[in-house]
């Protein structure tokens, strides 16, 4: 693959999910593109981005976008946010949203489904929220992901990294070799495909978001725009949880970490505006 | 250091499970059956015991059984290895005293998730 090859290909995905494509990663663009280009009847990945430059290349450029996410996910992954939602977020929201007995949640990069239908079972559990009214949205920018997600059906190595044996006991069944989530949990999560570069505000207001492993593939300026109107789909005390690694560090005073929590987060009352430059794909420029 | 009892009539199980868990610093023992396991339980109860379901001699199912009415007996996680991967035999193995199910097969990040899940590392 050619310098003005890689380049392009690194402008096409900044440009269609955010994603920042560093100059040292042919391998993996090797890596993820080279069946698509085979399925295309390319031998190279060159030719491939040939077939992107051209014409009616509408569909590949969801293949190819789709193939360069990282759509890894595992039941509870992490834990840590698990935890800080039981223990800290959902117990302020109880009291909190006491009288209109209703909560918003939001998993913005819900990948697979794995970590939406871990929030579905982990209130499942939650004898306080009888009578209550729990809506789950889950998004990703890959269709593909989010028609498996939908599907809830997981292999046998799928269900058994992260999830207790006594939850797939629960709220799995088993279908020909593989396990589905039952119904009941299939139909608390409403599904759709969204990427986080365009409007997203039709979703409406949420009370907790979960943005996590997704912020560390986009560059400062992208984040500070996705974080800006995330904020704006977050109730004022709502809770925002990134991935366990990552922080708001050098990313403004949008949010401020919730004391003695990792990667949990509350909107900042008055925020100042954090400077942006230019965000491609549509994206608002504060 | 943590021991772990690995209890499969399969040398090649027992081979590569040894090796993920020494990764994880237990120190380990092995047994070919139920039977055999008992007895090292008797002579020294271990923190872990991995467990196959079909086995000569006495099943893993008859051994957790006799294992949990030992004295001390209830002091070992036990989770359970095995292709017997359909609810039933997994509601029969938590209910006569598991901790945790693995189906067969399986690789070093399930181990690890499991042995996270009860609490061992």
């Amino acid at each position: 693959m050619s310098q003005s090859d890689y380049d392009y290909l690194c402008d096409f995905l900044k440009e269609r999910s955010g994603l920042a494509l560093a100059p040292d990663k042919e391998y993996l663009v090797d890596n993820r593109l080279l069946p698509v280009a085979r399925r295309h009847g390319r031998k190279t990945v060159a030719e491939l981005i040939q077939m992107l430059k051209g014409p009616d290349s509408g569909h590949l450029k969801v293949e190819v976008t789709e193939a360069m996410m990282n759509n890894e996910s595992y039941f509870f992954r992490d834990r840590v946010p698990f935890d800080r939602l039981g223990d800290t977020v959902l117990p302020d929201l109880l009291r909190t949203r006491a009288l209109r007995k209703k909560i918003r949640i939001w998993c913005a990069a819900a990948s697979t489904g794995q970590e939406p239908y871990s929030i579905a079972m982990q209130l499942d559990q939650r004898a306080e929220l009888g009578g209550w009214r729990v809506e789950i949205a889950a998004t990703d920018i890959s269709g593909d992901a989010i028609e498996r997600a939908k599907a809830g059906l997981y292999s046998q190595f799928e269900v058994q990294r992260g999830l207790p044996i006594q939850m797939l006991m629960q709220h799995f069944e088993e279908v020909a070799g593989q396990w589905r989530i039952v119904e009941r949990l299939r139909n608390r999560v409403d599904f759709q495909t969204i990427n986080l570069l365009t409007d997203f505000s039709r979703l409406g207001q949420f009370d907790v978001v979960f943005l996590r492993n997704v912020l560390i593939y986009f560059d400062r300026d992208t984040k500070l725009d996705v974080l800006a109107r995330v904020r704006e789909s977050l109730a004022p005390d709502g809770y925002l949880l990134l991935g366990a690694a990552e922080t708001m560090v050098g990313l403004g005073d949008l949010f401020k970490m919730v004391p003695e929590t990792r990667a949990l987060y509350r909107p900042n009352v008055a925020p100042k505006k954090p400077e942006l430059a230019l965000v491609p794909g549509g994206a608002r420029v504060a | 250091m943590k021991r772990c009892l690995i209890i499969d009539d399969s040398s090649v199980i027992r081979k590569v499970a040894r090796r993920i868990f020494e990764g994880f610093g237990f120190t380990i023992s092995e047994a070919a059956d139920g039977r055999q396991a008992l007895d090292a339980c008797v002579t020294e109860m271990p923190e872990a015991i991995l467990l196959d379901w079909n086995m000569p001699v006495m099943d893993g199912y008859e051994f957790l059984r006799a294992l949990r009415a030992m004295p001390g007996g209830d002091r070992p996680k036990v989770v359970f290895c095995t292709t017997e991967n359909d609810l039933a035999h997994i509601a029969r193995a938590m209910h006569a005293g598991a901790d945790e199910y693995i189906m067969k097969p399986f690789d070093k990040e399930i181990v690890e998730a499991k042995l996270q899940e009860v609490g061992l590392i």
